[in-house]
Formats: C-alpha cells, structure tokens, sequence
C-alpha cells in the first residue's frame, strides 16, 4: 500500500464527507440524534441522580439503529439512481478504495455526532464524581457498534438504487445483528448454539467494551464484521450487477 | 491506439454485443453511429472499465482494459449519456474533486481548473450548486471533467441530445478542437453530426457492425451516391442504349412506365460527377423531350436507414 493509493482513498473520502455537509439532511440527523439522545439520557437522569453514562451507553445502541443506517442509505443507492456511480468507477481507482472511502467517511461523521454529545460527560463532572473509565470505553465501544453498524448499512445501500429500502433494511439487517446474542433471546436455544449466537451478536461484545473493559477478542470481533461487510460490498461493485 | 477484439456481452439470452472488433488509431474523431439499444453505450461501458465484457478483450495502447484497468482508464476522459455530476457540489468544488482524484499536481491543479473552466465556457457558473444549471451548461461540466486530465482518449456518449442548435455547434466546434490532439469516440444518432465532426464512421446494428469508414466511403458503399431521375418521351430502346452510353454514367435502369414510349428512369453518375446539364441536352439533341428530371441525393440518413432496418 504506497502513498499514492491512500492519498486517493483521502481525496474520495474529503467528498464523501463533504457531500454530507452540502446537504440539510445530515445536520437534521445530527440534530435528532442530540435532541433525543439527551432527552431520553437526562429524563431518567434526575429520577436516579447518579453521575455515569451507563444508562446513556445502553441507550447508544439503539439510537444508532436509527442513525447508522440513515447515513448509509443513500452512499451506493443515490449514486446508482443518479448514474453518478458510472462515473466514480470509471475513474482510475479501485473498488476497494472506493469502498473504504465511503465507510470512513460515513464513520467520521458519526464520529463528529459523538463528539458533539460530549455535552453530557462535562455536565455530569460538574454535578459529582465521575469515572472516567467506563466513559472511555463507552465511546469507543460505540464507534466500535457504530462501525459495524455502519458497514452492514453500506453493503445494504450497495444492493439497492432506493434509499427507503436501503434504511428500513439496514435498520432490520443491524436490528438483528444486534440482538442475537443478547439474553432474551438465548432463552430458548440449545446450549451449544448460545454460545456461537453470543458469540456472533453485536450486542454482547458492546456491553463488554462499554463496561470499561476492553477485550483484544471484542476488538478482532468487531474488525472482522466490519472487514467482512466492506468486503462482500466490493465483491457486489465488482460484479456491477445492475443496468 | 484503441484495438477492440471480437468483444461480446450478453444479458442472459439477450446478445447486446456480438464479437465486434474494430480499432481507432491515434488522432482520429470516429463517429459511432447505430438506433437506440444497437450497443453502442455498452461498447463504451466496456472501453471506460465500467462493465466488463462477456467475451473478447479491448486494448488500449497495447494495455488491456480487463487486465490493467486502473492505467487505462487514467488516460481515458469519459462523458457518460447521462451526463452524471454530483447535484449538491459547485462547480469549482466538482472541478476540484476531478483535478485531485485524477492526479493532478497540487500546484498546478488552480492553473489547470482555469483553463478547463476558459476551454468550456464556464465561467459565469463557477459558484452556483450543479442542480440549478441548464443542461447545456451540465453538458459542459461533464466535458470539462473528461478532459481535465488532459487524455489522450476520450470517449463521449452522445454528448448533443438535449441541446439547441446552438449548443449543439459550440459542443461540436469543441470536439473538432479537442480532436486535434486526441483521439476521439463519440456516439449520435444525428447523422450531420458525423458528417460534419468525424474523420471515419461506424455503424453498428443490433451488436454487429453494419458499415465502416468516412462517411463518403459509407455513402458510397451503400449506393450510387446520387440518382437522377428522368421521364422522357421516346423509344425506349434507343433511350436506354444511349444514356448507357454516355460519359460518367455508372448505370441506367428503367423505373416506371407511364405510358407508350414514355419512360421515367433512373441514372447513376460517377460519384462527384454533376450530369444534369450534360444529360438534358443530349436528350434534347436527340430529338426526345424531358417531362420530369429531379435529382435525388442518398445522405448518410438513407444508408443509415437502409442498414439499420
């Protein structure tokens, strides 16, 4: 991998990322995402009055069924419903450049909607004690979530050309993931079989990470899921597919 | 320059391509003539890398498009039938995401986007968001984006339709200017259009080639070029063995009959040849008369018709 191929990657991800901010829909997710994140965080807050973000990170995953999804749908399904993307791949770059261009970007802006919810670890510092610890591993557990998230939406976006489809499959797709490790479900399943569910769901590996405790085994696990979305996206551009 | 080799793609039982080869040397404007659906966008899908082909290979200065995709497509300018642009960005930002992704040196990218923006005309657009241009101005920016890169390719799917006439001869003045350095591809189904831009032509029909080379050549190959038509009144035997007979006729066949001795025919002169005069009086001194004479031209539309049928 020389210079020349990550500068290219960096030039298609600077558009990806600008794209989002040309339109209003972006700054509309970031808003919702903010408004009902602290409105649901803070509503709660007060009843317990206990100053962690446990119950903020809890929340996270969910939220971002929503989010990560909305900001995934239209990378591939607007570019094949505008022809746009005859264009971008006719360019001389490579389908896994353009791939990897359109995930970071997408997760650089989830990235910034993160940041901008740093609101709630200053607010609870000044209201009492805080630990620090479990804060940390909350954000990074859930750019780690995100990210997953994120790739399961891009590969989605990438099978269809209508972006309504794109995010009510993307949000199932992630939903699933999700929740199929989690307890409720392995309620009823054989023993062996629990374990690989638990193994494989996203939501198990979440909690740990998001506790504080950040496993090298989650880490590979979420790597790996994010790794094996972008790659089966870049086999379905390859193949081209579509008319 | 370009070498396509027996290229074939298929749909499922549907044949778009079958096995067309043909090549386009350096410096030439080839003009890509066929109706709608004949292939002609897929054939330009495959040269681009976007598609790739059931069966056969391109190259494009001895590198093929399958196997060194990323090389030829850096020195290919593409302008695709839709003309595609990212609605939300400026121009500039559009002209500079081109510049950058296509390579260009950052010194010279501001130097480059300037003589792209003089060489387009699209200087009094440069700031708006491309979803509010015109489509002769849309039409422009995608020329500008295939040739920021200064290609010696570039392949443009018909880059005319939707314009008005005026458009259309500044897009065209500006293909003829770029053809100068580069070879150029371009597809139409105006058929003036090939007259008036292309050095060499080619038709294809239903994934086949149908006719090939200038458009003269294709006129020519097609028919005599000109008819002239002519009702005389005289015998029919002495009429046909002189007109046969004359200087600069190719062939005289008979038409139609009016009626006893009266004959309409049609004469074919040597290509470039005008026989009008020539043939009127030789009619007259012969003691016949002219009852009807027109002159029927066969353009480039009738062959295109004729083969596309």
């Amino acid at each position: 991998m020389n210079k020349k191929y990550l500068k290219t990657i960096y030039i298609l991800f600077k558009k990806e990322l600008m794209s989002y901010f040309n339109s209003p829909i972006a700054y509309i997710i970031i808003g919702v995402f903010l408004v009902v994140g602290n409105w649901l965080f803070f509503k709660n807050f007060f009843i317990f009055g206990e100053a962690s973000m446990r119950d903020y990170f809890s929340l996270l995953p969910w939220i971002f069924l929503f989010l990560a999804p909305a900001l995934t749908m239209r990378l591939w399904a607007e570019e094949k419903k505008t022809g746009t993307v005859e264009f971008l791949l006719t360019l001389p770059v490579t389908d896994w450049q353009v791939v990897l261009a359109k995930f970071l970007g997408s997760l650089v802006f989830m990235f910034i909607s993160l940041l901008l919810t740093i609101t709630i670890p200053i607010s609870l510092a000044n209201l009492g004690d805080i630990d620090m610890g479990p804060i940390i591993g909350g954000y990074l557990g859930s750019l780690f979530l995100g990210g997953a998230y994120l790739s399961l939406g891009l590969f989605i976006s990438s099978l269809t050309k209508n972006q309504i489809i794109a995010f009510v499959l993307g949000l199932v797709a992630s939903f699933v993931a999700f929740i199929i490790g989690s307890d409720f479900l392995l309620l009823g399943v054989p023993n062996f079989l629990a374990g690989i569910m638990k193994f494989l769901g996203l939501g198990s590996h979440f909690y740990n990470i998001s506790k504080g405790v950040i496993d090298s085994k989650d880490v590979i696990y979420y790597l790996s899921f994010i790794f094996i979305f972008l790659w089966l996206n870049s086999q379905v551009i390859k193949k081209r597919g579509w008319k | 320059m370009i070498e396509i080799k027996n290229l074939t793609k298929k749909f499922g039982n549907n044949t778009i391509l079958d096995s067309i080869s043909f090549s386009v040397k350096k410096g030439e404007i080839l003009g890509f003539l066929g109706p709608n659906g004949a292939g002609k966008t897929t054939t330009m899908k495959i040269i681009t890398s976007f598609w790739l082909p059931t069966g056969g290979d391109i190259e494009v200065d001895g590198k093929s498009v399958l196997h060194n995709s990323i090389l030829t497509r850096s020195k290919i300018g593409y302008l695709p039938e839709t003309v595609p642009l990212y609605e939300d960005m400026r121009v500039f930002e559009y002209l500079k995401f081109i510049a950058e992704i296509r390579g260009i040196e950052k010194d010279d990218i501001k130097k480059r986007i300037r003589e792209v923006i003089e060489d387009c005309g699209l200087k009094q657009v440069v700031k708006k968001p491309i979803e509010e241009l015109s489509k002769g101005y849309r039409q422009r920016v995608g020329l500008a984006q295939a040739i920021m890169h200064e290609p010696d390719i570039l392949i443009l799917d018909e880059p005319t339709t939707g314009l008005d006439p005026n458009q259309i001869v500044e897009i065209r003045d500006l293909i003829k200017k770029l053809g100068k350095e580069k070879t150029v591809i371009f597809s139409t189904h105006i058929l003036s259009e090939v007259s008036a831009t292309c050095d060499r032509a080619i038709i294809i029909n239903k994934g086949k080639i149908a006719s090939e080379g200038t458009p003269e050549e294709i006129t020519r190959k097609a028919s005599g070029q000109e008819i002239l038509y002519i009702k005389i009144k005289g015998s029919r035997e002495a009429v046909l063995q002189k007109l046969e007979r004359l200087e600069n006729v190719e062939k005289v066949e008979e038409k139609d009959k009016e009626s006893e001795n009266v004959y309409g025919y049609n004469v074919y002169p040597k290509i470039g040849v005008d026989l009008r005069e020539y043939l009127s009086m030789t009619v007259m001194q012969s003691g016949w008369s002219i009852l009807e004479f027109n002159r029927k031209s066969v353009t480039l539309e009738d062959v295109f018709r004729e083969l596309t049928k």
